[in-house]
């Protein structure tokens, strides 16, 4: 077996051994850590860049269909585990590894010293992300899901403090009763079809009876709304603007792309599903409803919203709402520029996120906060004591331009303006819906692209009103910015640029990783080459 | 055995979500242990009951699959257990937190304001 065949595992292996490492490391060793720890993600950078030239055919030809398959200790498929890497999922290992490189790196500046752990947690909680992009097992999936939640309520309380602790909690008692949803589903549909695997899963629901079909479609809505809880559909998302608004900011940064794990998963499965029918929360009418609910109410929030933080968590919702309607409209043409849009948005939001401490600094209480973390911990270490945060690195000259230019930018890319990619995103977006006519309802054209518009300018009319606030402020010490914080700012909205300059090939491959998505048969081959079609029987054995 | 099962889990699940949808701390880490509780014996009962069925392959017996009990249920609610203990477990420390922090058990933080 060559190294290549090894690959899929590595964005899992990395993290986990990177953050097992840091937990030994002295909380002293500050460089050290730091080190390892970008080094660890810069690797994960490497490991989800070279999967994804894999899934196009570069290095290891052998993989059928574009779909490398890693078997967990040599298992075949419906016996083991199988993690499967796909285009869709190279592509989403890569994301993630790119935004959670900028919020590690904007952490150093000073977050990570807020609490203990910070490093490690954040390592696992990349670690729950891969594996969740990777798994082609359904209770594995669950058990990544569950790593990283429990990393991300580790990050969410990070730097402590009440408002910290109260919305933290109420993210953590939201998602247990999440998971125990899902658990109740994942029994429910292996009891139903005697399977986990997700390839044979699809293959299996087309041979149950009535009855089976009926207990596999109750299943199947469990773990809609279990995927619909992590997406921050409506209504399911009131814990998700209080608690993406109260973490740390680079912890924020990375959230970012939680909520785009929920939307991946309930892709994959109505992909999965859509040749047997897909059942509620899968199928397209239900998902298109759902997220125009939800662009619905993240609107209204993002017009309600008076500070930058809470806005910033309307906006995670909005652009939910926008994947969640595009992925249920109907055909398969939207969801190449959905990719597109997926990708910008995180881009965006991310560095939205990391953005609005800066923009805020010598405004809000934050630094107190810190303050009371940094005694509440016990932190105050020798790096700390003397070097005091506010005065280390240089200053950045022009700091409030570079500050403004960004939050334009920011504010551009989220609200779809031309010219930067948020808004390629969103034409492309219109314009496949619009051409997708004849098969659509006109309703539906109609109502998609009223409610991409509006939500559009509701957040032009949020981001314009606090950013006059922000900005145009006259009595304002000019806040001191470093290079570690700006750095990864920058670095993702260029990201978002150079997407917009590069909009042609990249929307290319994004429709390329639509269509090797919808080929199901493709994925089904790659992940059960030996097991035929007709040779299963129905249902399992009583 | 059925019923009794199903009357378990039907009583354990009820009084978990009751519990969970309770203002105070205390009662939702109690109604989330019930939760798990239901949750458990669900996923256990949907491998089938069987009595004296073993869930590993016996030698004497041979391979013969109608022999034994399903063994991945139980695999899953080996994992479901430890990772819904960890999770209470964290939980319980979030409560204590809130309560140090805030001097009040209920899950906003403060108490609601009397009329």
């Amino acid at each position: 077996m060559s190294i290549w065949a090894h690959w899929p595992i590595l964005p899992i292996v990395l993290p986990f051994l990177a953050g097992a490492a840091l937990l030994l490391l002295r909380d002293t060793r500050l460089g050290c850590r730091a080190a390892l720890a970008i080094a660890a993600t810069c690797a994960q950078l490497l490991a989800g860049g070279v999967l994804l030239a894999m899934t196009d055919g570069w290095g290891a030809a052998s993989w059928p269909g574009g779909a490398g398959v890693y078997e967990l200790g040599g298992w075949a498929a419906p016996f083991g585990i199988v993690l499967v890497a796909d285009r869709l999922a190279a592509l989403m290992l890569t994301l993630t590894a790119a935004l959670g490189l900028a919020a590690l790196i904007y952490s150093l500046a000073r977050w990570e010293r807020a609490g203990i752990h910070y490093l490690s947690l954040f390592q696992f909680l990349l670690m729950g992300l891969n594996g969740a992009f990777l798994t082609g097992d359904l209770f594995n999936l669950f058990v990544f899901f569950e790593v990283l939640l429990a990393a991300s309520y580790g990050l969410a309380l990070h730097g402590s403090g009440p408002l910290r602790v109260k919305s933290a909690m109420h993210y953590i008692v939201v998602n247990l009763a999440a998971s125990a949803l899902f658990l109740l589903a994942a029994a429910l549909i292996y009891g139903v079809a005697g399977t986990l695997n997700m390839a044979e899963l699809a293959r299996r629901v087309a041979r149950l009876d009535p009855a089976g079909r009926g207990l596999f479609d109750i299943g199947a809505a469990l773990l809609g709304i279990v995927f619909l809880v992590k997406a921050g559909a409506w209504p399911l998302n009131f814990w998700l603007p209080a608690a993406y608004a109260s973490a740390a900011p680079p912890v924020a940064g990375v959230f970012a792309i939680l909520t785009k794990v929920g939307v991946y998963a309930l892709l994959r499965f109505s992909v999965l599903l859509q040749d047997v029918g897909a059942p509620a929360p899968f199928e397209g009418a239900w998902l298109f409803y759902c997220g125009l609910a939800t662009l619905a109410a993240g609107s209204c929030g993002v017009l309600a919203a008076q500070k930058l933080d809470r806005l910033a968590g309307y906006l995670v919702i909005v652009s939910s709402g926008t994947l969640l309607a595009a992925f249920g409209f109907a055909g398969t043409t939207l969801t190449g520029p959905a990719l597109y849009y997926l990708v910008a948005s995180v881009c965006g939001s991310g560095a939205f996120f990391l953005l609005v401490e800066l923009a805020e600094r010598n405004r809000s209480a934050a630094a107190d906060l810190l303050a009371i973390s940094f005694e509440a911990f016990g932190l105050q270490d020798r790096y700390d004591a003397e070097n005091t945060y506010e005065m280390a690195g240089v200053a950045i000259p022009a700091a409030m331009a570079f500050l403004g230019l960004s939050f334009f930018s920011c504010a551009l890319l989220l609200t779809g303006l031309p010219p930067l990619s948020g808004f390629i995103g969103k034409f492309a977006l219109i314009s496949a819906a619009i051409a997708a006519q004849p098969h659509a309802p006109l309703s539906h054209v109609a109502l998609f692209v009223a409610a991409l518009l509006l939500s559009g300018l509701a957040g032009l009319i949020a981001l314009s009103r606090l950013g006059i606030r922000l900005f145009w402020e006259s009595e304002r010490p000019v806040p001191r910015l470093q290079w570690v914080e700006a750095a990864p700012i920058g670095a993702l909205i260029l990201l978002c640029v150079a997407l917009t300059f590069a909009a042609d090939p990249a929307m290319t491959f994004f429709e390329a990783t639509a269509q090797s998505l919808h080929d199901v048969p493709a994925y089904e081959r790659a992940v059960l080459p030996t097991v035929e079609d007709a040779a299963g029987n129905a249902g399992r054995s009583p | 055995m059925e019923t009794v099962l199903a009357l378990a889990i039907g009583v354990l699940g009820g009084s978990g979500i009751y519990l969970l949808l309770r203002p105070r701390t205390f009662q939702i880490v109690m109604g989330l242990s019930l939760l798990s509780y239901a949750v458990n014996l669900f996923i256990f009962c949907m491998g089938r009951l069987r009595l004296d069925a073993l869930p590993l392959i016996d030698p004497r017996q041979g391979g013969e699959p109608s022999l034994y009990a399903d063994p991945v249920p139980q695999a899953l609610v080996l994992t479901a257990i430890v990772i819904g203990f960890a999770t209470t477990a964290l939980f319980l420390v979030v409560l204590l937190a809130s309560r140090g922090l805030n001097g009040t058990d209920h899950v906003d933080g403060r108490e609601p304001e009397k009329d």
